[in-house]
């Protein structure tokens, strides 16, 4: 099974129904694949920050949002992140690209990937880092962690895990 | 008319609905006026009451009126596509478009210039879009809510505000108020 099927079957089977999404060209497979699934509302935000306004709403709704997005997204989103998400206590799946990793062809993806686990780590969110396309097998217990804790949490997926970008 | 009279007014019909409402002095003076568990106040995050409230309404049946200001959308433009293209009939965006920053000085924004957020809610696709004059708020909010149809409502006012204390209740029973309405 591809690893984009594997990720959108475990949101399924852990009742995320609310995803949106800004694109990355890594990302296109697995944004396929939730744009087919009947279970899951798929709404593109045109920014994460807008994203993330949007699953605060589905939340308070009764849905288990998640987002999708690049890592050049963490600079766009920190005072949502912190001022909604965290500070009202919502739970967050963030499957984000970690572009500017090896293999990577465009050179200022690169300025962003050295701040992204720093950023993450100052902000206090959990972060796990899919290197090999066996880590897609933590997905599952991410998603159950995310929503007991009540907290954003991302899951940066570098080119190696997606073979290629 | 100023911003804290239109929430005077249309107080009676929010108190029925989901409401969730921008941040700093809206919130605050909603808070004044009229609080109620079925409000969720906006603490921070500037722009994105549209988002939630339409994030809140594709979830759930209830209906949910987002009362924005014309600064919070043109912090936030994406959303208005966002909204066109994902119709919720039990929602509703109320604009209160008094043409500056109120909550930081009464700065002009574009919006009382030469752009026309009515217009370009509308460009963006949004099908029902009303603008009008702030004393016929309550009966185009009333008649938007009675339509079932998902409504933009852009409330033309003056800049001007009261004092209101801050809000000091705490973010996590704002939210877990506002759901167990929700849940009901």
């Amino acid at each position: 099974m591809s690893v984009s099927k594997k990720i959108v079957e475990d949101l399924v089977a852990n009742q995320v129904s609310f995803v949106t999404t800004v694109p990355c060209k890594q990302l296109a497979g697995v944004i396929d694949e939730v744009e087919a699934q009947d279970g899951i509302y798929h709404i593109p935000a045109n920014k994460e920050d807008e994203g993330m306004g949007l699953c605060a709403g589905a939340y308070m709704g009764g849905k288990r949002p998640a987002i999708i997005m690049q890592n050049t997204a963490i600079g766009v989103t920190v005072n949502t992140l912190v001022t909604l998400t965290q500070y009202y206590r919502m739970p967050l799946p963030m499957l984000i690209s970690y572009r500017g990793e090896l293999g990577e062809p465009v050179a200022c993806q690169v300025e962003m990937a050295v701040h992204t686990k720093a950023l993450l780590a100052q902000l206090n969110i959990p972060t796990y880092h899919f290197h090999h396309e066996d880590d897609v097998k933590e997905f599952d217990a991410i998603l159950k962690h995310t929503f007991m804790c009540n907290k954003p949490v991302a899951i940066l997926t570098d080119a190696s895990f997606w073979k290629g970008y | 008319m100023i911003r804290s009279e239109i929430i005077r007014e249309i107080a009676p019909i929010l108190a029925e609905h989901l409401v969730v409402c921008n941040i700093g002095l809206p919130s605050q003076e909603l808070h004044l006026i009229d609080d109620q568990p079925s409000n969720f106040y906006m603490l921070g995050t500037m722009g994105l009451s549209s988002s939630i409230g339409l994030g809140l309404a594709l979830a759930q049946d209830k209906k949910v009126i987002s009362i924005d200001g014309d600064g919070s959308v043109l912090t936030n433009f994406g959303t208005l596509p966002t909204i066109a293209n994902n119709v919720a009939d039990n929602y509703i965006l109320l604009i209160i478009d008094n043409g500056s920053y109120g909550s930081t000085g009464d700065q002009p924004t574009y919006a009382g210039q030469r752009t026309s957020l009515t217009d370009v809610a509308r460009a963006c696709g949004c099908e029902n879009v009303v603008e009008c004059q702030a004393e016929e708020t309550p009966a185009v909010l009333q008649q938007a809510l009675d339509s079932n149809k998902m409504t933009v409502i852009v409330c033309k006012c003056e800049s001007g505000n009261i004092k209101v204390p801050v809000i000091t209740m705490d973010p996590v029973v704002i939210r877990d108020r506002f759901m167990k309405v929700v849940a009901s």
